[in-house]
Protein backbone atom coordinates (compact mmCIF):
# COMPACT_ATOMS: atom_id res chain seq x y z
CA UNK A 1 0.00 0.00 0.00
CA UNK A 2 1.38 3.56 -0.54
CA UNK A 3 0.69 6.05 1.55
CA UNK A 4 1.00 9.11 -0.48
CA UNK A 5 1.69 11.81 2.37
CA UNK A 6 4.79 9.55 3.21
CA UNK A 7 6.17 8.76 -0.12
CA UNK A 8 9.59 8.49 -0.10
CA UNK A 9 9.89 8.02 3.47
CA UNK A 10 11.78 4.98 4.34
CA UNK A 11 14.43 5.36 0.97
CA UNK A 12 15.14 8.83 2.72
CA UNK A 13 15.64 7.89 6.37
CA UNK A 14 18.04 5.21 4.70
CA UNK A 15 19.35 7.43 2.32
CA UNK A 16 20.71 10.04 5.16
CA UNK A 17 21.26 6.91 7.52
CA UNK A 18 23.89 6.09 4.86
CA UNK A 19 24.96 9.46 4.44
CA UNK A 20 25.32 9.66 8.38
CA UNK A 21 27.91 7.40 8.22
CA UNK A 22 30.03 8.46 5.35
CA UNK A 23 31.16 11.93 7.71
CA UNK A 24 33.45 10.28 9.96
CA UNK A 25 33.46 13.14 12.31
CA UNK A 26 29.81 13.30 13.07
CA UNK A 27 29.30 9.77 12.66
CA UNK A 28 32.05 8.48 15.47
CA UNK A 29 31.43 12.14 17.28
CA UNK A 30 27.82 11.41 18.40
CA UNK A 31 28.18 7.48 18.80
CA UNK A 32 31.47 7.10 20.45
CA UNK A 33 31.92 10.40 22.08
CA UNK A 34 29.18 10.15 24.95
CA UNK A 35 30.12 6.63 25.88
CA UNK A 36 33.86 7.64 26.15
CA UNK A 37 32.93 10.56 28.44
CA UNK A 38 31.18 7.85 30.27
CA UNK A 39 34.12 5.59 30.96
CA UNK A 40 36.56 8.19 31.55
CA UNK A 41 33.98 9.79 34.16
CA UNK A 42 33.16 6.03 35.77
CA UNK A 43 37.24 5.41 36.05
CA UNK A 44 37.73 8.53 37.80
CA UNK A 45 35.00 8.63 40.54
CA UNK A 46 35.75 5.11 41.10
CA UNK A 47 32.92 2.98 39.98
CA UNK A 48 34.61 0.41 38.89
CA UNK A 49 34.92 -1.13 42.05
CA UNK A 50 32.38 -3.66 42.68
CA UNK A 51 29.57 -2.57 44.94
CA UNK A 52 26.86 -4.35 46.13
CA UNK A 53 23.73 -2.52 45.70
CA UNK A 54 22.83 -0.93 42.11
CA UNK A 55 22.87 2.42 44.02
CA UNK A 56 26.45 4.61 43.43
CA UNK A 57 27.60 7.33 46.01
CA UNK A 58 28.84 9.79 43.52
CA UNK A 59 27.84 13.05 42.99
CA UNK A 60 26.02 11.99 40.11
CA UNK A 61 25.61 9.24 37.95
CA UNK A 62 27.70 8.98 34.90
CA UNK A 63 25.67 6.59 33.23
CA UNK A 64 22.54 8.92 33.31
CA UNK A 65 24.66 11.54 32.37
CA UNK A 66 26.36 9.91 29.23
CA UNK A 67 22.59 9.19 28.13
CA UNK A 68 21.62 12.70 28.44
CA UNK A 69 24.85 13.65 26.10
CA UNK A 70 23.91 10.89 23.96
CA UNK A 71 20.80 12.62 23.51
CA UNK A 72 22.11 16.25 23.29
CA UNK A 73 24.47 15.10 20.55
CA UNK A 74 21.80 13.81 18.12
CA UNK A 75 20.08 16.90 18.70
CA UNK A 76 23.02 19.28 18.31
CA UNK A 77 23.67 16.92 14.78
CA UNK A 78 20.10 17.38 13.74
CA UNK A 79 20.49 20.74 14.18
CA UNK A 80 23.43 21.25 12.25
CA UNK A 81 22.32 19.00 9.42
CA UNK A 82 19.40 21.35 9.19
CA UNK A 83 21.08 24.63 8.84
CA UNK A 84 23.66 23.13 6.52
CA UNK A 85 20.87 21.02 4.29
CA UNK A 86 19.12 25.14 4.61
CA UNK A 87 21.88 26.76 3.42
CA UNK A 88 23.03 24.69 0.30
CA UNK A 89 19.11 25.08 -0.68
CA UNK A 90 18.79 20.96 -0.01
CA UNK A 91 15.70 22.02 1.95
CA UNK A 92 14.28 23.87 -0.79
CA UNK A 93 15.07 21.54 -3.48
CA UNK A 94 13.81 18.70 -1.51
CA UNK A 95 10.75 20.56 -0.87
CA UNK A 96 9.55 20.92 -4.40
CA UNK A 97 9.14 17.11 -5.00
CA UNK A 98 6.47 15.48 -3.82
CA UNK A 99 8.15 14.42 -0.36
CA UNK A 100 5.98 16.10 2.09
CA UNK A 101 7.63 17.98 4.73
CA UNK A 102 6.98 15.69 7.71
CA UNK A 103 8.94 12.88 5.61
CA UNK A 104 11.87 15.02 5.25
CA UNK A 105 12.06 15.92 8.86
CA UNK A 106 10.87 12.54 9.84
CA UNK A 107 13.30 10.96 8.31
CA UNK A 108 16.41 12.65 10.25
CA UNK A 109 14.41 12.25 13.01
CA UNK A 110 14.24 8.40 12.53
CA UNK A 111 18.46 8.37 11.74
CA UNK A 112 18.95 10.39 15.15
CA UNK A 113 16.92 7.96 17.15
CA UNK A 114 18.49 4.57 15.65
CA UNK A 115 22.10 6.13 16.51
CA UNK A 116 20.64 7.15 19.60
CA UNK A 117 19.97 3.54 20.54
CA UNK A 118 23.10 2.32 18.88
CA UNK A 119 24.88 4.37 21.10
CA UNK A 120 23.17 3.65 23.77
CA UNK A 121 23.91 0.22 23.49
CA UNK A 122 27.90 0.70 23.50
CA UNK A 123 26.73 2.60 26.37
CA UNK A 124 25.37 -0.28 27.76
CA UNK A 125 27.89 -3.18 26.84
CA UNK A 126 30.64 -0.62 27.99
CA UNK A 127 29.34 -0.43 31.04
CA UNK A 128 28.78 -4.20 31.92
CA UNK A 129 32.21 -5.07 30.74
CA UNK A 130 34.11 -2.16 32.63
CA UNK A 131 32.11 -1.48 35.54
CA UNK A 132 30.75 -4.92 36.66
CA UNK A 133 27.57 -5.03 39.24
CA UNK A 134 26.83 -1.06 38.49
CA UNK A 135 24.69 -1.73 35.58
CA UNK A 136 22.11 -3.36 37.01
CA UNK A 137 19.19 -1.74 35.50
CA UNK A 138 16.75 -2.79 32.99
CA UNK A 139 17.97 -2.40 29.87
CA UNK A 140 15.10 -1.80 27.78
CA UNK A 141 13.15 0.31 29.97
CA UNK A 142 16.53 2.10 30.25
CA UNK A 143 16.54 2.64 27.01
CA UNK A 144 13.11 3.30 26.00
CA UNK A 145 13.43 6.33 28.69
CA UNK A 146 16.42 7.67 26.65
CA UNK A 147 14.31 7.79 23.40
CA UNK A 148 11.53 9.42 24.59
CA UNK A 149 13.90 12.08 26.00
CA UNK A 150 15.50 12.28 22.56
CA UNK A 151 12.60 12.54 20.99
CA UNK A 152 10.93 15.33 22.77
CA UNK A 153 14.52 17.13 23.13
CA UNK A 154 14.59 16.57 19.23
CA UNK A 155 11.93 18.51 18.90
CA UNK A 156 13.40 21.69 20.06
CA UNK A 157 16.38 20.84 18.01
CA UNK A 158 13.72 22.23 15.48
CA UNK A 159 13.18 25.28 17.31
CA UNK A 160 16.88 25.70 17.25
CA UNK A 161 16.98 24.78 14.06
CA UNK A 162 14.72 27.92 12.79
CA UNK A 163 17.18 30.45 14.97
CA UNK A 164 20.24 29.03 13.35
CA UNK A 165 20.78 32.09 10.67
CA UNK A 166 23.70 30.21 8.88
CA UNK A 167 25.10 26.77 9.42
CA UNK A 168 28.24 28.25 10.55
CA UNK A 169 26.25 29.05 14.00
CA UNK A 170 24.45 25.60 14.54
CA UNK A 171 27.44 24.36 17.13
CA UNK A 172 27.73 27.40 19.40
CA UNK A 173 23.90 28.34 19.15
CA UNK A 174 23.30 24.98 20.12
CA UNK A 175 25.55 24.79 23.08
CA UNK A 176 24.27 28.03 24.45
CA UNK A 177 20.81 26.65 24.74
CA UNK A 178 21.95 22.81 25.60
CA UNK A 179 24.61 23.35 28.02
CA UNK A 180 22.70 25.46 30.52
CA UNK A 181 20.11 22.69 29.78
CA UNK A 182 22.39 20.06 31.41
CA UNK A 183 23.58 22.14 34.52
CA UNK A 184 19.72 23.28 35.22
CA UNK A 185 18.46 19.44 34.43
CA UNK A 186 18.83 18.40 37.89
CA UNK A 187 21.55 15.30 37.20
CA UNK A 188 24.23 17.33 39.21
CA UNK A 189 22.19 19.26 41.95
CA UNK A 190 18.99 18.75 43.65
CA UNK A 191 16.73 20.80 41.54
CA UNK A 192 14.49 22.00 44.67
CA UNK A 193 17.88 23.99 45.77
CA UNK A 194 17.64 26.22 42.78
CA UNK A 195 15.78 29.84 43.40
CA UNK A 196 12.17 29.07 42.39
CA UNK A 197 12.51 31.50 38.89
CA UNK A 198 15.42 29.13 37.76
CA UNK A 199 13.24 26.19 38.89
CA UNK A 200 10.23 26.78 36.65
CA UNK A 201 12.60 27.60 33.86
CA UNK A 202 14.14 24.07 34.16
CA UNK A 203 10.61 22.81 33.65
CA UNK A 204 10.22 23.83 30.16
CA UNK A 205 13.33 21.89 28.93
CA UNK A 206 13.22 17.94 27.89
CA UNK A 207 16.03 17.18 29.74
CA UNK A 208 15.04 17.77 33.38
CA UNK A 209 11.99 15.47 32.68
CA UNK A 210 14.36 13.15 30.82
CA UNK A 211 16.93 13.04 33.88
CA UNK A 212 14.12 12.51 36.34
CA UNK A 213 12.64 9.78 34.45
CA UNK A 214 16.15 7.83 34.05
CA UNK A 215 17.20 8.53 37.50
CA UNK A 216 13.38 7.02 38.01
CA UNK A 217 14.28 3.80 36.01
CA UNK A 218 17.96 3.23 37.71
CA UNK A 219 16.88 3.65 41.26
CA UNK A 220 13.94 0.89 40.06
CA UNK A 221 11.03 3.14 41.12
CA UNK A 222 10.16 3.02 37.39
CA UNK A 223 7.89 4.60 35.26
CA UNK A 224 4.83 4.69 37.16
CA UNK A 225 6.23 6.78 40.11
CA UNK A 226 7.13 9.22 36.82
CA UNK A 227 4.39 9.63 35.04
CA UNK A 228 4.28 13.15 35.20
CA UNK A 229 7.88 13.54 33.55
CA UNK A 230 6.50 11.25 31.05
CA UNK A 231 3.46 13.38 30.20
CA UNK A 232 5.90 17.06 30.24
CA UNK A 233 8.06 15.14 27.91
CA UNK A 234 5.27 14.18 25.55
CA UNK A 235 3.39 17.74 26.11
CA UNK A 236 6.75 19.74 25.57
CA UNK A 237 6.98 17.54 22.47
CA UNK A 238 3.66 18.87 21.24
CA UNK A 239 4.32 22.38 22.47
CA UNK A 240 8.03 22.60 20.55
CA UNK A 241 6.61 20.89 17.72
CA UNK A 242 3.25 23.31 17.31
CA UNK A 243 6.01 25.88 17.73
CA UNK A 244 8.83 25.02 15.32
CA UNK A 245 5.73 24.26 12.66
CA UNK A 246 5.44 27.78 12.67
CA UNK A 247 8.91 29.63 13.04
CA UNK A 248 10.36 26.73 10.80
CA UNK A 249 12.24 28.35 7.78
CA UNK A 250 13.25 26.22 4.72
CA UNK A 251 15.24 28.45 2.68
CA UNK B 1 -3.14 28.64 -28.71
CA UNK B 2 -3.98 28.35 -25.05
CA UNK B 3 -0.83 29.21 -22.99
CA UNK B 4 0.93 26.48 -20.53
CA UNK B 5 2.10 29.48 -18.26
CA UNK B 6 -0.24 32.47 -17.39
CA UNK B 7 0.72 35.16 -15.24
CA UNK B 8 -1.35 38.34 -14.81
CA UNK B 9 -0.41 40.95 -12.32
CA UNK B 10 2.13 38.98 -10.26
CA UNK B 11 3.47 40.69 -7.50
CA UNK B 12 5.58 39.43 -4.47
CA UNK B 13 7.55 41.76 -1.42
CA UNK B 14 10.19 40.71 0.97
CA UNK B 15 9.04 43.24 3.93
CA UNK B 16 9.40 46.19 2.39
CA UNK B 17 11.65 45.36 -0.76
CA UNK B 18 9.48 45.00 -3.78
CA UNK B 19 11.18 42.32 -5.78
CA UNK B 20 8.48 41.52 -7.78
CA UNK B 21 6.15 44.59 -8.76
CA UNK B 22 3.58 43.72 -11.44
CA UNK B 23 4.52 40.79 -13.99
CA UNK B 24 2.24 39.57 -16.72
CA UNK B 25 3.26 37.12 -19.31
CA UNK B 26 2.12 33.56 -20.94
CA UNK B 27 4.48 30.63 -21.89
CA UNK B 28 3.09 28.59 -25.16
CA UNK B 29 4.00 24.53 -25.38
CA UNK B 30 7.33 23.51 -26.58
CA UNK B 31 8.98 26.95 -26.30
CA UNK B 32 12.05 27.92 -24.53
CA UNK B 33 10.78 30.82 -22.50
CA UNK B 34 13.80 32.80 -20.91
CA UNK B 35 13.43 35.83 -18.36
CA UNK B 36 16.16 37.98 -18.29
CA UNK B 37 17.42 40.77 -16.25
CA UNK B 38 20.14 42.17 -13.62
CA UNK B 39 20.34 40.10 -10.56
CA UNK B 40 17.56 41.08 -7.82
CA UNK B 41 15.53 42.10 -10.93
CA UNK B 42 12.75 39.19 -9.89
CA UNK B 43 13.57 36.67 -12.01
CA UNK B 44 13.76 34.18 -9.12
CA UNK B 45 10.85 35.30 -7.22
CA UNK B 46 8.83 35.21 -10.41
CA UNK B 47 9.61 31.67 -11.38
CA UNK B 48 9.34 30.58 -7.79
CA UNK B 49 5.67 31.70 -7.64
CA UNK B 50 5.16 30.08 -10.76
CA UNK B 51 6.35 26.39 -9.77
CA UNK B 52 4.13 26.82 -6.33
CA UNK B 53 7.39 27.46 -4.16
CA UNK B 54 6.78 30.54 -3.14
CA UNK B 55 3.50 32.39 -2.47
CA UNK B 56 2.72 35.67 -4.11
CA UNK B 57 0.90 38.87 -2.46
CA UNK B 58 -1.14 39.13 -5.69
CA UNK B 59 -1.83 38.39 -9.31
CA UNK B 60 -3.74 34.96 -10.50
CA UNK B 61 -0.49 31.93 -12.29
CA UNK B 62 -2.58 28.85 -14.12
CA UNK B 63 0.53 26.39 -15.27
CA UNK B 64 -0.98 23.25 -17.20
CA UNK B 65 -4.13 24.81 -16.08
CA UNK B 66 -3.59 24.52 -12.25
CA UNK B 67 -3.23 26.34 -9.53
CA UNK B 68 0.16 26.76 -8.39
CA UNK B 69 -0.73 26.78 -4.65
CA UNK B 70 -3.66 24.99 -4.75
CA UNK B 71 -2.57 21.94 -6.98
CA UNK B 72 0.50 21.83 -5.53
CA UNK B 73 0.91 18.04 -5.25
CA UNK B 74 -1.01 17.51 -8.46
CA UNK B 75 1.33 20.56 -10.11
CA UNK B 76 4.46 18.71 -8.52
CA UNK B 77 3.89 15.32 -10.56
CA UNK B 78 3.73 17.33 -13.80
CA UNK B 79 6.88 20.05 -13.87
CA UNK B 80 9.94 19.87 -12.90
CA UNK B 81 12.49 22.53 -11.06
CA UNK B 82 16.38 23.30 -11.14
CA UNK B 83 16.56 25.85 -8.54
CA UNK B 84 19.62 28.45 -8.24
CA UNK B 85 22.81 27.46 -7.08
CA UNK B 86 20.76 24.95 -5.66
CA UNK B 87 22.80 21.80 -3.70
CA UNK B 88 22.31 17.83 -2.60
CA UNK B 89 23.75 16.36 0.36
CA UNK B 90 27.57 16.14 -0.11
CA UNK B 91 27.92 12.52 0.42
CA UNK B 92 25.01 11.40 -1.10
CA UNK B 93 25.92 9.21 -4.65
CA UNK B 94 24.56 9.96 -7.81
CA UNK B 95 22.41 6.69 -8.16
CA UNK B 96 21.21 7.45 -4.83
CA UNK B 97 19.53 10.80 -5.15
CA UNK B 98 18.44 9.34 -9.05
CA UNK B 99 17.05 5.92 -6.97
CA UNK B 100 14.94 8.43 -4.50
CA UNK B 101 13.67 10.99 -7.00
CA UNK B 102 12.33 7.66 -8.99
CA UNK B 103 10.95 6.37 -5.96
CA UNK B 104 8.48 9.72 -5.45
CA UNK B 105 6.86 9.41 -8.95
CA UNK B 106 4.43 7.21 -10.00
CA UNK B 107 5.86 7.11 -14.04
CA UNK B 108 9.79 7.53 -14.58
CA UNK B 109 11.95 7.50 -17.79
CA UNK B 110 14.66 4.95 -18.03
CA UNK B 111 17.45 6.31 -16.20
CA UNK B 112 20.28 4.56 -17.33
CA UNK B 113 19.72 6.16 -20.63
CA UNK B 114 18.33 9.22 -18.93
CA UNK B 115 22.42 9.47 -17.06
CA UNK B 116 24.29 8.14 -20.15
CA UNK B 117 22.43 11.11 -22.35
CA UNK B 118 23.71 13.64 -19.67
CA UNK B 119 27.49 12.07 -19.50
CA UNK B 120 26.49 11.01 -16.00
CA UNK B 121 27.38 7.19 -16.32
CA UNK B 122 30.81 7.31 -15.42
CA UNK B 123 29.97 9.17 -12.04
CA UNK B 124 27.19 6.91 -10.78
CA UNK B 125 28.73 5.92 -7.40
CA UNK B 126 30.46 9.56 -7.52
CA UNK B 127 29.34 11.79 -4.08
CA UNK B 128 27.72 14.94 -5.30
CA UNK B 129 30.96 16.96 -3.26
CA UNK B 130 33.11 15.27 -5.72
CA UNK B 131 31.12 16.32 -8.66
CA UNK B 132 31.85 19.44 -10.82
CA UNK B 133 30.16 22.31 -11.52
CA UNK B 134 28.84 21.32 -15.00
CA UNK B 135 27.85 18.03 -13.40
CA UNK B 136 26.01 19.38 -10.44
CA UNK B 137 24.17 20.62 -13.00
CA UNK B 138 23.59 18.09 -15.53
CA UNK B 139 22.93 15.89 -12.19
CA UNK B 140 19.64 18.08 -11.27
CA UNK B 141 18.95 18.24 -15.09
CA UNK B 142 18.43 14.61 -14.47
CA UNK B 143 16.26 14.46 -11.71
CA UNK B 144 14.09 17.45 -12.81
CA UNK B 145 13.81 15.54 -16.00
CA UNK B 146 12.97 12.02 -14.30
CA UNK B 147 9.53 11.85 -14.43
CA UNK B 148 8.64 13.24 -17.53
CA UNK B 149 7.55 17.13 -16.91
CA UNK B 150 5.84 18.90 -19.57
CA UNK B 151 7.64 21.79 -18.24
CA UNK B 152 10.43 21.80 -16.70
CA UNK B 153 11.99 25.24 -14.77
CA UNK B 154 15.71 26.25 -14.80
CA UNK B 155 16.98 28.95 -12.59
CA UNK B 156 20.27 30.22 -13.81
CA UNK B 157 21.58 27.13 -15.05
CA UNK B 158 24.80 28.02 -16.33
CA UNK B 159 25.91 30.85 -13.42
CA UNK B 160 29.22 29.93 -12.44
CA UNK B 161 30.43 27.54 -15.14
CA UNK B 162 33.67 27.53 -17.59
CA UNK B 163 32.88 28.03 -20.80
CA UNK B 164 32.72 24.62 -22.20
CA UNK B 165 30.71 23.26 -19.71
CA UNK B 166 27.89 26.11 -20.68
CA UNK B 167 27.79 25.20 -23.87
CA UNK B 168 27.37 21.42 -23.22
CA UNK B 169 24.51 22.24 -20.92
CA UNK B 170 22.89 24.48 -23.75
CA UNK B 171 22.86 21.72 -26.05
CA UNK B 172 20.88 19.50 -23.25
CA UNK B 173 18.48 22.43 -22.80
CA UNK B 174 17.52 22.36 -26.52
CA UNK B 175 17.43 18.78 -26.26
CA UNK B 176 14.80 19.19 -23.42
CA UNK B 177 12.75 20.64 -26.08
CA UNK B 178 13.30 18.87 -28.94
CA UNK B 179 11.27 16.07 -26.67
CA UNK B 180 8.14 18.20 -26.68
CA UNK B 181 8.94 19.81 -23.18
CA UNK B 182 8.17 23.43 -22.45
CA UNK B 183 11.38 24.95 -20.65
CA UNK B 184 10.88 28.27 -18.81
CA UNK B 185 14.36 29.69 -18.13
CA UNK B 186 15.73 32.25 -16.21
CA UNK B 187 19.30 33.96 -16.70
CA UNK B 188 21.73 36.77 -16.36
CA UNK B 189 23.67 36.21 -19.90
CA UNK B 190 22.53 37.89 -22.80
CA UNK B 191 24.10 35.15 -25.14
CA UNK B 192 22.88 32.15 -23.53
CA UNK B 193 19.37 33.88 -24.17
CA UNK B 194 19.63 34.39 -27.64
CA UNK B 195 21.80 31.24 -28.40
CA UNK B 196 18.96 29.17 -26.35
CA UNK B 197 15.15 31.18 -26.08
CA UNK B 198 12.33 31.37 -28.67
CA UNK B 199 10.92 33.98 -26.75
CA UNK B 200 12.37 36.11 -24.03
CA UNK B 201 10.95 38.90 -21.86
CA UNK B 202 13.40 41.73 -19.97
CA UNK B 203 12.39 42.31 -16.42
CA UNK B 204 13.57 45.08 -14.95
CA UNK B 205 13.39 46.34 -10.56
CA UNK B 206 9.95 43.63 -10.89
CA UNK B 207 8.62 44.91 -14.02
CA UNK B 208 8.17 43.59 -17.97
CA UNK B 209 9.85 46.04 -19.93
CA UNK B 210 9.50 44.57 -22.82
CA UNK B 211 8.87 40.60 -24.25
CA UNK B 212 9.59 38.97 -27.76
CA UNK B 213 11.84 36.53 -30.25
CA UNK B 214 15.21 37.68 -29.79
CA UNK B 215 15.77 38.73 -33.55
CA UNK B 216 12.16 40.65 -33.04
CA UNK B 217 13.77 42.41 -29.98
CA UNK B 218 17.25 43.84 -31.66
CA UNK B 219 15.07 44.75 -34.84
CA UNK B 220 12.71 46.41 -32.93
CA UNK B 221 15.34 48.68 -30.51
CA UNK B 222 18.38 48.19 -32.58
CA UNK B 223 18.21 48.43 -35.94
CA UNK B 224 21.58 50.04 -36.56
CA UNK B 225 23.52 48.30 -38.78
CA UNK B 226 27.58 48.48 -39.29
CA UNK B 227 29.79 47.52 -42.18
CA UNK B 228 33.39 47.71 -41.93
CA UNK B 229 35.81 46.75 -44.37
CA UNK B 230 39.03 47.03 -45.52
CA UNK B 231 40.78 48.17 -49.45
CA UNK B 232 44.13 48.63 -50.81
CA UNK B 233 41.87 50.50 -53.79
CA UNK B 234 42.11 54.45 -54.28
CA UNK B 235 39.66 56.60 -53.77
CA UNK B 236 37.43 54.64 -52.26
CA UNK B 237 35.79 57.79 -50.31
CA UNK B 238 35.01 59.36 -53.08
CA UNK B 239 33.55 56.36 -54.80
CA UNK B 240 30.94 55.56 -52.19
CA UNK B 241 29.77 59.25 -51.27
CA UNK B 242 26.41 59.92 -49.69
CA UNK B 243 27.20 56.76 -47.45
CA UNK B 244 28.63 58.43 -44.18
CA UNK B 245 32.15 56.82 -45.07
CA UNK B 246 34.62 56.90 -42.05
CA UNK B 247 38.16 56.10 -43.17
CA UNK B 248 41.07 55.39 -41.41
CA UNK B 249 44.45 54.93 -42.94
CA UNK B 250 46.50 51.38 -41.74
CA UNK B 251 49.77 50.66 -43.58
CA UNK B 252 48.89 49.75 -47.14
CA UNK B 253 45.33 49.30 -46.79
CA UNK B 254 42.85 51.61 -45.54
CA UNK B 255 39.76 50.58 -43.38
CA UNK B 256 36.34 52.21 -43.87
CA UNK B 257 33.55 52.32 -41.70
CA UNK B 258 29.97 52.92 -43.06
CA UNK B 259 26.59 52.91 -40.37
CA UNK B 260 23.55 52.82 -41.11
CA UNK B 261 20.23 50.88 -40.24
CA UNK B 262 17.97 48.51 -40.99
CA UNK B 263 17.54 44.68 -42.73
CA UNK B 264 18.39 46.27 -46.25
CA UNK B 265 21.49 47.87 -45.16
CA UNK B 266 24.31 45.70 -45.35
CA UNK B 267 23.05 44.38 -48.85
CA UNK B 268 22.34 47.98 -50.31
CA UNK B 269 26.56 48.65 -49.10
CA UNK B 270 26.96 45.62 -50.85
CA UNK B 271 25.69 46.22 -54.14
CA UNK B 272 27.33 49.82 -54.18
CA UNK B 273 30.88 48.63 -53.62
CA UNK B 274 30.23 45.49 -56.39
CA UNK B 275 28.84 48.39 -58.58
CA UNK B 276 32.10 50.73 -58.04
CA UNK B 277 34.55 47.39 -58.46
CA UNK B 278 36.00 48.20 -55.38
CA UNK B 279 38.86 45.47 -54.21
CA UNK B 280 38.09 44.44 -51.14
CA UNK B 281 40.43 42.62 -48.83
CA UNK B 282 38.06 42.46 -45.75
CA UNK B 283 34.79 42.46 -44.70
CA UNK B 284 32.80 41.91 -41.63
CA UNK B 285 29.34 43.21 -40.48
CA UNK B 286 28.40 44.20 -37.08
CA UNK B 287 24.60 43.47 -35.79
CA UNK B 288 23.85 44.44 -32.37
CA UNK B 289 22.54 41.53 -29.97
CA UNK B 290 20.21 40.72 -27.24
CA UNK B 291 22.93 42.65 -24.84
CA UNK B 292 22.87 46.03 -27.18
CA UNK B 293 18.77 45.79 -26.65
CA UNK B 294 18.99 45.28 -22.85
CA UNK B 295 21.50 48.21 -22.44
CA UNK B 296 19.25 50.88 -24.48
CA UNK B 297 15.76 49.83 -22.50
CA UNK B 298 17.53 49.61 -19.17
CA UNK B 299 20.76 52.23 -19.52
CA UNK B 300 22.97 49.84 -17.55
CA UNK B 301 24.48 47.05 -18.55
CA UNK B 302 23.34 43.28 -17.13
CA UNK B 303 26.46 42.87 -15.01
CA UNK B 304 25.93 45.86 -13.03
Amino acid sequence: MRIPFLRGFWKLTWLEAKIFTREPMGFVGTLVMPVVVFIILGRALGASKPVATPTIDLPFNPAILAAILIALSAVQSLVAIISIYREGGILKRLRSTPLSPVTIMGAQVVVKLVFTVLSLSLLVLAGRRLFPGVMQVNVFSFTAAVLLGTFSILSLGFVLASLVPTARFAQPIGAIVLYPMLALSGLFYPLDRFPRALRELAYLFPTTHAVALLNGVWDGSGWAAHLVNVAALLALFVAYTALSTRVFRWE
Amino acid sequence: MIPVISVSNLGKSYGRTVAVDDVSLEVFEGEIFGLIGPNGAGKTTTMECVEGNRVPDKGKISVLGLDPRRDANALRQRIGVQHQEAHLQKRIKVWEAVDLWRSLYPRVVDTDSLLAGLGLESKRNAWFMTLSGGQKQRLFIALALIHEPEVVFLDELTTGLDPQARRAIWGLVTGIRARGTTVFLTTHLMEEAERLCDRVAIIEHGRLIEVGTPDDLVQKHCPERTVVFSSDDVNVAERLQGLGVVERAEGSAATYTIRGAGDDFVTAVINIIAREGIRVRGFRTEIPTLEDVFLKLTGHGIRD
